[in-house]
């Protein structure tokens, strides 16, 4: 891991002392276990600052949306996919950005080692230490370890793509990458009954206090006011109405839809700990099963639903 | 003041004489998470080991979403168009095991909804209808507490009626009010407790001793407003902010509203809800202006109103008790401990120049 933190320091020295770039955002060591802070740096002898570690699952490409300076990021896989989807979708250009590509072994759940911290040792987490596909979490009087991949946020174990798509300097060696998504939790759903769907979203949403964590932390969710904060006209009421909440999540995820890369910043960032993923990957799901499309894989391709095809093989649209 | 020893055996008994008295309100836990507090129903009890619940009681006094009036818009109806206002529940009830960081937020928010020339009617009767029963931290409930030095404390007793102490077999309930004496009177305790006062003391002594994390204040009062207005380290500190208010949530000081008419059909109710000034809507005039339409806005809102305005308007230390929700809730770790500390020990000067 420090190899990484070294070379990310050495590549963030040499664009800013090179000039060629005015801040880079990357992580600084955060003041929790399993927390870093997303930061920016403009002067290389700042570089010492950024670090790296399993525990940066928060998705910087949401920090460099419409920047107007020349920006480094350090992005991982995912993070890469969603600067794809920015540049495709002018937030940002491309020629005022240097992707600092992290190829990327997957983020801890830092929920799950909580949860597990207060089953075994009925503490807090004090430190975790991830070393040799082992991870050794220290918790009050008690040290507990398990393999690294059984502690993986859920959107790591299944990710695809944890090396960057694109990227101008590369730190790591690339990792090698699952083939397919076997989209077993959706399938899971959209094997209940309409009944039992409605009864299990409602439970899943029953504590969400409507902060818009999940909103804020996603880089496709950049609409100058978004519909909930729109206040003339007023779509959506602000109360605890289980309607709104809902009207929120379904119209959040259909606003994702065809842009996902499932980085898991919003359920990261749910205070309450709700899988908000749940939505998010029935439409990847689609998107994939339906138009063969997985988002920000390419600068070349228009997105699912933002093309047009005179050839198009489906009736309903011609 | 008086200190009567309770049996942990004689607890749910006690609970359970008051109950036809005093609504019941406690910490219940759910799965492995912290407790939440709700209403304790016919043979539910109060969680009482626990570090502290996941959101502060404020919500009991101060709900998320609170209807004040309800109104129809029925021509046919003889009271069409007329605000009717909804009746609030007085009666007497019992917050049960609420820590003493909490219940010291109570008192920080009274200042904003109980004052000699307004008084709030929602607030003020829901915060006079419950006798809180604080229940001391023998030990720091987080690496992230950091009440000594925020104005409170694990056995602080401000605003608490009675200040239960846990001893291992027994409670000393430790008597503030007479509000508090008249509870523990339903519940039928009454043994005095040998050497209360001092027992307590010394528990209070080791468990401040357990606090391990602090902030420093005492400049603030001192530094300039304009100053620390156009501080450089603003960007900084915000900038990893997502806006999400997940901080003011679940801050048990944090105390903004919101007031909206949500209409249905021809019933409609006029409500307030909690507001936050992490939000865009916050503080957005008729007019489209919104003098804090940035994050480093809001961010600095949040934190000039907890750590100067209000200390300031107030003069008794700063809008924040230390609880460190905060800091353990926020997505992103903006740490209110690192920004405090920065605002005291702030000297404009060669910084603002950089």
């Amino acid at each position: 891991m420090s190899a990484k933190i070294e070379a990310i320091r050495q590549i963030a020295r040499r664009l800013l002392s090179e000039g060629k770039v005015d801040m880079v955002i990357g992580f600084r060591r955060g003041t929790l276990p399993m927390m870093n802070e997303p930061c920016f740096i403009r002067k290389a002898e700042e570089a010492d600052r950024l670090v790296w570690d399993s525990h940066c699952g928060i998705n910087l490409a949401n920090y460099v949306t419409d920047r107007k300076e020349r920006v480094a990021v350090v992005a991982k896989g995912c993070d890469s996919r969603n600067l794809v989807n920015h540049i495709i979708e002018n937030k940002i250009k491309r020629e005022k950005l240097v992707v600092i590509g992290v190829c990327c072994d997957g983020m801890l759940d830092k929920r799950l080692i909580a949860s597990r911290s207060r089953e075994e040792a009925g503490a807090e987490v004090d430190a975790v230490e991830d070393a040799n596909g082992q991870v050794t979490v220290k918790a009050g009087a008690l040290i507990w370890q398990a393999p690294r991949e059984e502690l993986l946020q859920d959107n790591c174990k299944r990710c695809r793509h944890r090396n960057p798509v694109l990227c101008d300097e590369l730190v790591g060696e690339p990792v090698a990458e699952k083939t397919e998504d076997d989209y077993e939790d959706v399938k899971r759903i959209e094997a209940m009954s309409s009944d039992d769907k409605w009864a299990h979203f409602e439970e899943m949403l029953s504590t969400c206090i409507r902060c818009y964590a999940c909103r804020n932390a996603c880089p496709l969710c950049y609409c100058p006011t978004c519909f909930v904060d729109e206040s003339r006209p007023q779509w959506v009421g602000k109360s605890q109405d289980p309607i709104d909440i809902r009207t929120f999540h379904f119209l959040r995820a259909y606003h994702c839809a065809g842009r996902c890369t499932d980085c898991g910043s919003c359920e990261r960032a749910c205070p309450v700990g709700i899988p908000v993923r749940q939505f998010t990957r029935k439409l990847n799901k689609d998107c994939e099963e339906l138009y063969g499309w997985q988002a920000g894989l390419s600068l070349d391709q228009r997105p699912a639903l933002d093309t047009y095809s005179p050839n198009d093989p489906n009736d309903f649209i011609r | 003041m008086k200190v009567i020893h309770i049996h942990k055996t004689e607890w749910q008994g006690g609970l359970d004489k008051a109950r036809s008295g005093y609504g019941l309100y406690g910490p219940v836990r759910q799965g492995q998470d912290d407790p939440v507090f709700r209403p304790l129903g016919p043979g539910e009890f109060p969680e009482m080991s626990f570090k502290n619940t996941k959101m502060s009681p404020k919500e009991l006094v101060h709900p998320q979403s609170e209807p004040l009036f309800r109104y129809t818009l029925d021509p046919q109806a003889p009271d069409h168009d007329i605000l009717k206002e909804v009746q609030k529940d007085a009666s007497p009830k019992a917050l049960l095991a609420v820590r003493p960081c909490d219940a010291d937020a109570f008192l920080l928010v009274r200042r904003n909804f109980d004052t000699p020339v307004y008084k709030d009617p929602y607030w003020v009767t829901a915060y006079e209808s419950f006798t809180k029963i604080g229940l001391a931290c023998n030990q720091a409930c987080s690496a992230t507490a950091f009440c000594t030095s925020a104005g409170s404390g694990p056995f602080s007793d401000a605003g608490v009626d009675v200040l239960l102490v846990d001893t291992g077999d027994a409670y000393l309930a430790k008597v503030i009010t007479e509000k508090g004496g008249q509870f523990l009177g339903a519940c039928g305790f009454s043994a005095p407790a040998a050497d209360g006062e001092a027992r307590i003391a010394s528990l209070r002594e080791k468990a401040e001793a357990t606090i391990a994390s602090f902030v420093h204040t005492d400049k603030l009062r001192e530094q300039a407003t304009i100053e620390l207005y156009d501080a450089p380290f603003w960007e900084d500190v915000s900038f990893a902010c997502i806006n999400c208010g997940t901080c003011t949530y679940s801050c048990p000081t944090c105390w903004c509203f919101d007031i909206q008419d949500e209409t249905r059909g021809k019933q409609g109710v006029r409500m307030r809800n909690w507001d936050s000034c992490m939000y865009p809507l916050f503080t957005l005039h008729g007019s489209g202006h919104n003098p804090r339409g940035t994050k480093l806005h809001r961010v600095r809102q949040r934190f000039m109103h907890k750590l100067k305005y209000y200390v300031d308007k107030y003069q008794d230390g700063i809008q924040c008790v230390g609880c460190g929700r905060c800091i353990r809730l926020c997505p992103v770790n903006i740490d209110i401990r690192n920004v405090c500390n920065m605002m005291n020990g702030y000297t404009a000067c060669a910084c603002a120049a950089s």
